[in-house]
């Protein structure tokens, strides 16, 4: 790792967008994974009311499914918003103030997503 | 250290005057489209929270999130809500299958001109249709 860190961190090179890559396509995958297997629970069963939309998200496996989906969310949106940024946006300043914007939105999200989920 | 200082030549030949007169070939649509649905997927994130919270929050709260697509809430009108939604639902179907495509681009190598181009018709047509038909069943023609 010593190539990533200190005084002697290599600067250039390829392969510094592979692990932004493989993380929006490995978290996109997971998303799906939710995704589908959420379209499964709601198209099984009957009408769709409070105590059955409950019961999907309170079994303990789905939330476990649900916190790594929002976690995936943040990263993936990260990713594709900078890269929105590193686009658009050439002042480093404003870049900068809307990379840090974003970090706190998705936390935010993320957070307050986290914790309905908990409460159940 | 003057000569390296010295302005570079920027050459910005696309001005987003100009884009609007552009024709995009298939691919190119979803690619914008793919970046266009990521970000109001991104800016609407707040708002489907927060219809993950109601909806879970308690029986009475579930009660409010229904309502909200037949009275509306608040000072927001049901139409409004339900607009929203449909744009979630064109983001979310659009990002999902170009998404799709990618990891099968990824997977099989068909980055050809035909398959590409194939499977970008593909990828607007299904999301439109999908759209179409969710957001038939979303405002009550269905």
């Amino acid at each position: 790792m010593s190539e990533h860190s200190g005084s002697k961190r290599l600067v250039v090179g390829a392969h510094y967008g592979l692990r932004d890559w493989l993380s929006q396509r490995i978290t996109a995958a997971l998303m799906a994974l939710f995704t589908a297997v959420l379209l499964l629970q709601l198209l099984a069963g009957g009408r769709l009311g409070y105590d059955r939309w409950a019961g999907i998200f309170a079994q303990q496996w789905m939330k476990v499914l649900t916190f790594v989906t929002i976690v995936s969310l943040a990263l993936h949106a990260w990713v594709g918003m900078r890269d929105i940024w590193m686009d658009y946006v050439k002042p480093v300043g404003i870049r900068l103030l809307l990379q840090v914007v974003t970090i706190v939105w998705l936390l935010g999200c993320a957070g307050w997503a986290v914790q309905v989920l908990w409460r159940l | 250290m003057a000569e390296d200082t010295k302005e570079r030549p920027v050459y910005r030949n696309i001005h987003v005057t100009q884009i609007v007169g552009y024709s995009l070939p298939p691919a190119g649509m979803v690619s914008i489209l793919h970046r266009v649905s990521g970000a109001l997927l991104f800016l609407l994130l707040p708002f489907v929270v927060w219809l993950f919270d109601v909806s879970l929050g308690s029986e009475i709260s579930y009660e409010r999130f229904s309502n909200a697509f037949v009275a509306g809430i608040g000072f927001v009108p049901a139409g409004l809500i339900k607009l929203v939604v449909l744009g979630l639902i064109w983001a979310y179907l659009h990002h999902f299958i170009a998404g799709l495509r990618h990891l099968w681009m990824d997977a099989t190598h068909s980055v050809g001109k035909q398959h590409s181009r194939v499977s970008a018709l593909i990828t607007l047509a299904s999301s439109l249709v999908l759209t179409v038909v969710l957001g038939a069943r979303l405002f009550g023609f269905l």
